[in-house]
Formats: structure tokens, C-alpha cells, sequence
């Protein structure tokens, strides 16, 4: 029998009994789907995982030892002590998946954060199976104890292990998951607070479970919102960081070594296989100008155009004009960043401006040997206006004699129509064009149009340490084949954006 | 509206002082302004614009805020047609027009509304142009297809001597007698003989009468009602030519460039409350100066009365036609500032924003043709109060308090653009009790002409009242026309525009 002093359960209830078998099948089962949360969160966040799992798995188990361990210290108010613990189980573990996913890109050191939460939810949840053995004793021999207690303690896992990736994660979503685990646990707490006589003395214990049960709700339902404001997307993809700026959605993923820039959901670059795209943008433009000291970037916030151009030992000066200051700043100031784009934004002859070039090129009166126009595809009108004919006629007085300009054209492949356009409006504009196109493997085949005064011609000087760009590589990509040759296009205006709807049309068809 | 009211109601001082001028235009409106301009080209400067409203433009005034400018009522151009000669003039000295190819105009890109233009609610989803695309059955199909060959075939028809059936200005119009008749029925009636009765069809008819006279299909003449769709033919080297010039404030954008031709020779705040023909065949007109509270008789050796019909009704008495046979559809117009532009599912934000379910007209987007759409904007709502008579519209206008209707504007705001709750900073009214004449059945080819015939020199009239059609093109040509012919009778020489 319990003390006088300390709250107990009536005694001799066997309806009682079997809810209490049932809470253990609860709590083993949500114990199980932290841990799991965990391990997906972290090979998510931080990529490899084996190591994750492994790593979270032993911590986790390692934790619940040292908690089972504890368990000795209490020495008397078993049942006060486990609805406690299952408060704070609910608590920790609960949030931990909205806790893991907002925390990431704020804080600077992660893993600390994530073992010491997964030590902690482990730790209490050690501590539930010796206290519920403890509170049973009573009702059942030693022998059957032992073998209720951890029959549904196992057979709970298997519920967990099942439910977690069928079921849960693809519906709820991982932080849903997480909240609404939580709730069983508080629930549990609060069902044996019920039913407890001399409730009285449980009040604060009562209070503090319910308060915790609010706020796993309120969590429930505004989960999205919890999404949405740590910017992380929904199951499938390993999202390292993402942010929304007033102008777009950033987000970085990591597939391994395999780094990507999505904008609005368009991949911006692999950087397994950006130099390909970046070289080819750049170089045959800078190689067909004497001397390329004053060079314009368009877009290019990532830096990566930036860094070929600084390959050239005649730059004195580059001017990036970029919309989006979260943009350039992430990749000035992220580490694993600027070793990607050989902190080219941060060199001391680059020259960063945040500002919408169509408003910008109206007012600069500076002249530019090399202009290399690096917008996103022209998706929307807004994007779109900065390919119209009005746009390149006011960029036309910026290219100082004998300069040259690049514009990337979307994929001559996909959208041949779109990237024509282009080189038409180019042309209705005034410059000379001429058209190349390069093989991306995250792309696809890619097209870019140099534009000039004169003509461009077909020869240039490559630097001689290009990974991709040979003179031989650059001479093939003039050539289109057949199903990317030229067709009548009309010119893409401010009026009426011919480029936006061919792209979206041409596009759609390839994505079915 | 005060003062306008006070020439209803008619009382103010007899003139103090007299002046002579050899012009005199009295209307700062749209028809004012471009005779002013008129005269201004012609070499004539000997002239003085009187305005009763303490700001130029009429229908085209436009208002300003930290946001944006915006207008108060007309908001766009479309691309004149070949026959519009002085218009297109007019924006080619405006530097409007850049530039010719093949004989055609170009026109500055910046100022050709940007792509997208108009977008529809429709069924919940935002779509591309303003006839419903998806849900239509047979029957819309056929009729939308069987309406648009007929305005096709009265688009391109033309006259023994060349004239369009149905041009703008209206003046260029063919006048064969069964086109005419159509004058004579109104545009309800015309659609039910033709057996088109497609609601889709239906809406969309409705749409366009309200948006452009201010009035249901039942009361707008079948002429007027075909006109709107048949007269477009923009004459341009670039592309199609059904697009339209518009500005953030407005049509206030030609207001301003119509004035700057004649910088010193407009008064505002003045109004005239009579005008008589003296013994000498000249015109005067006692102007009362609100600001000073006196009255001044101006001689002029011509008067262009440049107001709408009821307005100089007043002035002149018998000056054609009776009060009855004019009538005006009243308008509530609202500025609504936002903190950051709508969206929608579909299509993205476009200039013209039309609800297919809403009974206002949509709004549009004052900061459209900025380079860059994020930040606040301007949202210019607007509603035909058509749905019943004019004169209770009116009523109503001034009846229903403006927290109640600011509340209506919300309302249908949120209903059409829900992600704009909480967004709304503020909103701005604008009441125009007589925005725009009713082209009623019979108006344009019957009454029109025989008010415009009762004005007689030294009294030109000069308003798209006159027309029946209240649209800038019809304002500009009066305007010009009043102004060749007072440049005609006051014996100064030029060479014509018309």
C-alpha cells in the first residue's frame, strides 16, 4: 500500500490495472517515435544517416540506462514522480521535432543542441518503465510484473517502428508527429491524474499537465505556420537552410557533397556541376574583350559567375547588381559558401548592389567591357520584363566599344521557342548576337547568347586551367542540332511578354 | 461639391467688375483642356480656362499619396485608331508617340500598359483575360463565338466613302440608316434577337456597359453597346494594337500635359453661373470667384462651354434640349491603400482585376507599370451604382455614411483578394454623382445632334456629353473642334487637325 502522505491509486480496480498496462504501451511507443524523429531530423539537417541514426540511437539508448539507473533515487511518490516525467516527456519531447528544425539555422552549434534534447527525452524515458513496474507491484506478482511490463513495452516499439514511415510522416509531417506524441504522454499524465483519490495533491502537477496539453495543441494547429516560419519543406527534402527574403524563397539543400540553391523552388546550381554552368556563362564572353578591366554581373547573387570573372588577371573592378540582399549576404558570410564561390563577393574589387536592375540600369552612367546577365528564368512577369526589348535597349549605352554581353537563355532543348526569343528580342534591340549552348547535368542542355555591337564571331581566349571550357568545348557549343535549331519568333515586349508565356507553355509540356 | 450644388440652387452676387478677353473657355475638363491645347498649337494664346473645382481635369482628376499617385476616375487610353488625327497628334508632341514605322506609330513602351493586363475571379481561380475560359457549355461556346464574328464583321465594315461603321470619335462614324436603327433599341434587346443568351455571354456584356457607361445593358443603346467592342482599332506598328497608355495617376497624366501647353491661362475655383449673347454678338459670361466672393462679367468674343449638359443647361438657357433627356450615371470610386500588393491562386496580379461573382468592377493597380512590384501599393476600386435609377443612386451616395461604405469596399476586397486582410491601410472615396452621360437608346443619333445643333456662335460647345459617350477620345475631339471653329470665328488663321 502507498503511504499516507503520498497519492495513490484506489486499490483492487482491474479495469485500472489494464489502463495502466495500456499507458505503457503508450509511453514505449511514443519513447520510440522520439527517437526516430530524432534520427530523421538529423540526417536531414546534417546529411549521413548511417552516422545519425547510429549516433542518436545510442545516445538515446545510453540515456535511457542512465534514467532507468536514476530510478533508484526515488525512493518514495513513484506515481507523482512518473506523472512529472510524463509532462516533461511530453514537453521536450513534443516540441523537440519544431524545437530541431527552428533551431538549426539559427543556431551556430547544433549538434550539442540535438544530443543533449536527445539525452534528455531519453534520460526521462528511462525513467518510465522502472516507475511503472514500481506503481504495478501490488497488482501482480513479481514474475508477471516484469513480463506485462515490458510485453507491451516491446510490442509498442513495433507499433511505432510501423506507423512512423507509413503513416505518420507522410501525412502529419515530422513536427505534427512530434506534437501529437507529446499529447499521449500528457494525456496519460492527466488520465492517471483523473483517477487518482486525493487529487488534491496533485494540483500543481494537474495544472502544469494541462497547460503543457494546450500548448501541444496550439502547436497542432499551427504547425504549418511553425513550418513556414523555419522555412523548412515538407518530408523529402534535405533542407539545410531556407529563408524567405520580401523577394523570394532561399532555400539550400545537401545531398552528401552535392550542394543546391533552390529559388521559388527553381534549382539555381549543383555545385557538383555549377563550374560547368559557370564557365560557360563567363568565359567566352570576358574572352572575346581585349582587355575585360570593368565588368557588370546581373543577378549572380551566388557568386559563382563572380569568382570565374576574378580568374582574369585584367579585372580591376566588378559590379554585381542583385535584387536580393538575403541572397548576397548568405553567400558572403556562410562559410561553407564562400569556400564554393571562392568568396568572390567579398573580394576587394567587387562592388555589391542590392536593387532591381531594370530600375537600376536607368539610372548608373558607367560603362562595362564585359556585361553578363545571369538572371532566373523568366518564369513571371516580374522576372520577365528584365528580357524584354525595352530592358536591352537601356542596356545597350552600358557596354563600353569593342565589350561584349552574355545573356543566359533558359535550355534551347526544352523551351526552344523561349530561348530563340531571346536571341530575337537581343537582336530587335540592336546588338549582334550569337547563340551557344553546354551540357549541364542538373540543367540539362543550356543555352547563353553572346551580344554585341559587332559581330561576336567564333573565337575567343580561354584561360588554360578551365575544368570545362577548352577552346575545342567552346567552338562545339555554337553548333545546334536540329531539334534545337532557330524558329520565327515573335520579340518578347513590356506590353506583351511573349518569352514568359512560351517558357511556361514549353515547360509544362516537358513536366507533363 | 458645394459649389457645383450653389449653381443648382443659383444664388450668388451680380458682377462688380467687367473684363474683356477675346476667348473664353469655360470647363477645365478633359474637353476644356484639350481646346486649350488646341489653341495653344495654333499659335492663339489670347485665352483664359475657368474651373469651377479647385483642381483641373474633370473625370481625369488624380490624387496623390506616400504611395503612390492614383486616379479618381478615368485611368487609361487605349491606342488611338487611324481616324483619332488630332489625338495622335497630340501624343506625338507629348513624346507618347516615339516614333513611326511604316507609316504606323510607335508608342513608348513604358508607358503601353505592362503584361499582365487584366485578369478574372472566376470560380475561384484567377485566369488570364476577362471572358470566363473553363466551365462553358455548348451554348456559351457558340454564342461567345457568334458574338465575336458579327462585332468582326461591323469592326471592318465601312461606308460607301470610306468611313468605319463604328469609329472614335463617333464623328467619323458611317451613319447608314440600319446602323443606326440600332440606335433606335437598346443592347439587351438586340443580344435577345439575335437568340444570344449565354449568361456567360450575358456578364460579360453587362461588364462592359458598366465599365464604360456606367449603366445596364437594358438602358444603353444597341449602337452604343456594339460600339464599345467594334470601334477598337488600334492603329500602331507595334503588335496588335488592342492594348491601352496608362499612367499611376491616371488619365491626370494628360491632364497635366494637356495644361502645361498654356502654363497661365487657367483659373480654378471660379465658377460661371450665367452666359447670354450681348447686342454686338459677343458672349458674356459673369464668373463668381469663390475665394473672393465677388462676381466678374467677362466679355469674350467666343465662348467654348466646355461642362457636361446639365451643368450648362444652367448657363445658357435653352441651350438644347431639355434637362430630361440627358441623364448621368453616378459613380463611387475608392482608393484603397494596401500594405503589400494582392496575389491570388492562378495567374499573377494584373493592371485590371475583375471578380466574376463581385458587383463592383475590380480594382486596379495604381503602381503597375513600376519596375518592381514588392511594397505597398494603390488599389483603384470602382463601382457603377446601375442597378437602379440615377437620381436614387445619387440619393444614395449621400445618404449611406462613408464608414458604411468603406465597409461594402472592404468587404468585396477580402472576398476577391482574402490574403489582403489585415493589409488595408487606408481608404479614400471619391463620389461622382454625375461621373459620365447614359448613352440611352436614341441618345447618340438623335438627341445629341439636335442639342448640338441649338448651340450657336459666339457659344461653341465642347463636352463628350455631345457625343453620348464619355470617353477621353470623344472629350479631346469637342475640344479641338470647339477650338477650330472659335479660331474660325474670331478670324485667326490655322490649318486643321480634325
Amino acid at each position: 500500500m502507498a503511504e499516507d502522505a503520498e497519492p495513490a491509486l484506489p486499490p483492487k480496480r482491474n479495469a485500472l490495472v489494464g489502463l495502466l498496462l495500456a499507458s505503457v504501451f503508450a509511453v514505449a511507443t511514443c519513447g520510440l517515435i522520439y527517437e526516430l524523429l530524432a534520427g530523421t531530423i538529423a540526417s536531414y539537417l546534417l546529411g549521413d544517416s548511417i552516422t545519425q541514426f547510429s549516433t542518436i540511437i545510442g545516445t538515446y539508448l545510453f540515456a535511457m540506462g542512465v534514467g532507468s539507473w536514476c530510478s533508484r533515487y526515488v525512493r518514495r511518490g513513484e506515481l507523482r514522480i512518473f506523472i512529472r516525467v510524463e509532462i516533461l516527456v511530453a514537453l521536450l519531447g513534443g516540441w523537440s521535432a519544431a524545437g530541431l528544425f527552428v533551431l538549426f539555422p539559427l543556431v551556430e552549434q547544433f549538434r550539442p543542441i540535438l544530443y543533449i534534447l536527445v539525452f534528455a527525452i531519453g534520460f526521462l524515458v528511462g525513467l518510465e518503465i522502472p516507475l511503472l513496474m514500481r506503481i504495478l507491484r501490488d497488482r501482480f506478482d513479481f514474475n508477471e510484473t516484469v513480463s506485462n511490463v515490458l510485453t507491451f513495452d516491446y510490442v509498442g516499439a513495433l507499433a511505432a517502428s510501423l506507423l512512423f514511415p507509413l503513416l505518420l510522416v507522410p501525412h502529419l509531417g515530422l513536427i505534427r508527429t512530434g506534437l501529437m506524441f507529446g499529447l499521449i504522454n500528457v494525456g496519460v499524465a492527466l488520465l492517471l491524474l483523473a483517477l487518482i483519490p486525493s487529487r488534491r495533491r496533485l494540483m500543481r502537477e494537474g495544472i502544469l499537465g494541462l497547460f503543457v496539453a494546450a500548448s501541444l495543441i496550439a502547436g497542432f494547429l499551427f504547425a504549418e505556420r511553425i513550418q513556414r516560419w523555419s522555412e523548412i519543406a515538407a518530408y523529402g527534402e534535405r533542407v539545410i537552410y531556407a529563408t524567405s527574403s520580401p523577394y523570394q524563397r532561399l532555400v539550400l539543400t545537401r545531398n552528401n557533397d552535392d550542394i543546391r540553391l533552390y529559388l521559388n523552388g527553381n534549382l539555381q546550381f549543383s555545385s557538383r556541376d555549377e563550374y560547368r554552368y559557370h564557365e560557360a556563362l563567363v568565359h567566352p564572353a570576358m574572352g572575346r574583350v581585349a582587355r575585360p578591366a570593368n565588368v557588370l554581373i546581373l543577378g549572380g547573387g551566388d557568386g559563382f559567375a563572380a569568382r570565374e570573372v576574378f580568374r582574369h588577371a585584367d579585372v580591376k573592378r566588378v559590379t554585381l547588381v542583385d535584387l536580393d540582399p538575403a541572397m548576397t549576404h548568405l553567400f558572403g558570410n556562410t562559410s561553407l559558401l564562400t569556400m564554393l564561390n571562392r568568396n568572390a563577393l567579398n573580394d576587394p574589387r567587387m562592388h555589391v548592389i542590392n536593387a532591381d536592375a531594370f530600375r537600376w540600369i536607368r539610372q548608373t552612367k558607367d560603362r562595362f567591357d564585359v556585361i553578363i546577365v545571369d538572371f532566373p528564368d523568366p518564369v513571371d512577369f516580374s522576372v520577365g520584363k528584365l528580357y524584354t526589348e525595352t530592358f536591352y535597349r537601356m542596356l545597350r549605352p552600358h557596354l563600353a566599344p569593342g565589350g561584349m554581353a552574355v545573356i543566359q537563355s533558359t535550355s534551347p532543348l526544352v523551351a526552344p521557342a523561349a530561348f530563340w526569343t531571346v536571341a530575337q528580342t537581343l537582336e530587335a534591340s540592336g546588338f549582334n548576337t550569337r547563340p551557344y549552348h553546354v551540357y549541364v547535368p542538373s540543367f540539362g542542355e543550356w543555352g547563353f547568347i553572346l551580344a554585341s555591337e559587332q559581330d561576336p564571331g567564333a573565337t575567343a581566349r580561354f584561360l588554360p586551367d578551365n575544368r570545362f571550357l577548352s577552346p575545342d568545348t567552346a567552338r562545339q557549343a555554337l553548333f545546334f542540332p536540329p531539334d534545337m535549331a532557330r524558329r520565327p519568333v515573335p520579340v518578347n515586349r513590356l506590353d506583351n511578354q511573349a518569352l514568359v508565356r512560351s517558357f511556361a507553355d514549353e515547360w509544362a509540356k516537358y513536366e507533363g | 461639391m458645394a459649389l457645383g450644388h450653389r449653381l443648382r440652387d443659383g444664388r450668388f452676387p451680380e458682377p462688380s467688375r467687367e473684363s474683356r478677353i477675346p476667348l473664353l473657355i469655360v470647363g477645365g475638363g478633359v474637353a476644356g483642356l484639350a481646346a486649350g491645347w488646341r489653341l495653344a498649337e495654333a499659335g492663339f494664346r489670347d485665352f483664359l480656362v475657368i474651373e469651377l473645382e479647385d483642381a483641373i481635369g474633370g473625370n481625369a482628376r488624380s490624387g496623390r499619396n506616400a504611395v503612390s499617385a492614383f486616379p479618381l476616375g478615368a485611368h487609361y487610353l487605349p491606342l488611338p485608331n487611324e481616324e483619332a488625327r488630332a489625338l495622335r497628334h497630340m501624343l506625338k508632341q507629348f513624346g507618347i508617340i516615339t516614333g513611326e514605322r511604316d507609316g504606323r506609330p510607335i508608342y513608348d513602351p513604358l508607358q503601353l500598359c505592362a503584361d499582365l493586363q487584366e485578369r478574372l475571379l472566376w470560380q475561384g481561380r484567377w485566369q488570364e483575360g476577362l471572358i470566363p475560359r473553363s466551365g462553358l457549355t455548348d451554348k456559351d461556346r457558340a454564342d461567345l463565338a457568334a458574338f465575336e464574328r458579327q462585332i468582326s464583321a461591323f469592326s471592318t465594315r465601312c461606308d460607301a466613302s470610306g468611313r468605319p461603321a463604328f469609329a472614335i470619335p463617333i464623328a467619323y462614324s458611317a451613319d447608314d440608316p440600319d446602323l443606326l436603327a440600332l440606335d433606335r433599341i437598346s443592347f439587351a434587346q438586340w443580344l435577345e434577337h439575335k437568340g444570344w443568351t449565354s449568361p456567360i455571354l450575358r456578364a460579360h456584356v453587362r461588364y462592359a456597359c458598366r465599365d464604360d457607361y456606367g449603366t445596364e445593358p437594358s438602358d444603353v443603346s444597341a449602337w452604343a453597346g456594339i460600339h464599345y467592342f467594334a470601334s477598337r482599332r488600334g492603329f500602331t506598328a507595334q503588335g496588335v494594337g488592342d492594348n491601352e497608355l496608362t499612367w499611376p495617376e491616371g488619365n491626370g497624366r494628360l491632364v497635366r500635359l494637356m495644361a502645361a501647353a498654356f502654363p497661365n491661362l487657367i483659373q480654378t475655383g471660379k465658377v460661371a453661373f450665367r452666359a447670354q449673347s450681348t447686342s454686338s454678338g459677343e458672349a458674356a459670361v459673369d464668373i463668381f470667384d469663390a475665394a473672393a466672393d465677388e462676381t466678374t462679367r467677362l466679355i469674350a468674343r467666343a465662348a467654348i462651354l466646355a461642362m457636361p449638359h446639365f451643368v450648362s443647361e444652367r448657363l445658357v438657357k435653352g441651350a438644347g434640349g431639355s434637362a430630361a433627356s440627358h441623364s448621368y450615371a453616378p459613380w463611387l470610386v475608392a482608393n484603397v491603400t494596401v500594405e503589400r500588393a494582392p496575389a491570388g491562386k492562378g495567374v499573377q496580379l494584373a493592371w485590371d482585376n475583375v471578380s466574376a461573382s463581385s458587383p463592383s468592377l475590380g480594382y486596379v493597380v495604381a503602381t503597375h507599370q513600376n519596375a518592381s512590384r514588392e511594397g505597398p501599393t494603390v488599389l483603384t476600386w470602382y463601382m457603377p451604382l446601375s442597378e437602379m435609377k440615377p437620381s436614387s443612386a445619387r440619393r444614395l451616395l449621400i445618404d449611406r455614411t462613408d464608414d458604411d461604405w468603406k465597409r461594402i469596399i472592404r468587404e468585396d476586397l477580402l472576398l476577391m483578394n482574402p490574403d489582403l486582410d489585415g493589409a488595408i491601410r487606408s481608404i479614400d472615396l471619391w463620389k461622382w454623382g454625375h461621373a459620365m452621360i447614359r448613352p440611352t437608346p436614341g441618345f447618340i443619333w438623335t438627341t445629341a445632334p439636335a442639342a448640338r445643333a441649338a448651340t450657336k456662335p459666339p457659344f461653341f460647345r465642347a463636352h463628350s456629353d455631345m457625343s453620348g459617350l464619355s470617353l477621353f477620345e470623344e472629350a479631346h475631339y469637342h475640344g479641338v473642334a470647339a477650338a477650330e471653329a472659335a479660331l474660325r470665328h474670331l478670324g485667326h488663321k490655322f490649318e486643321t487637325l480634325i
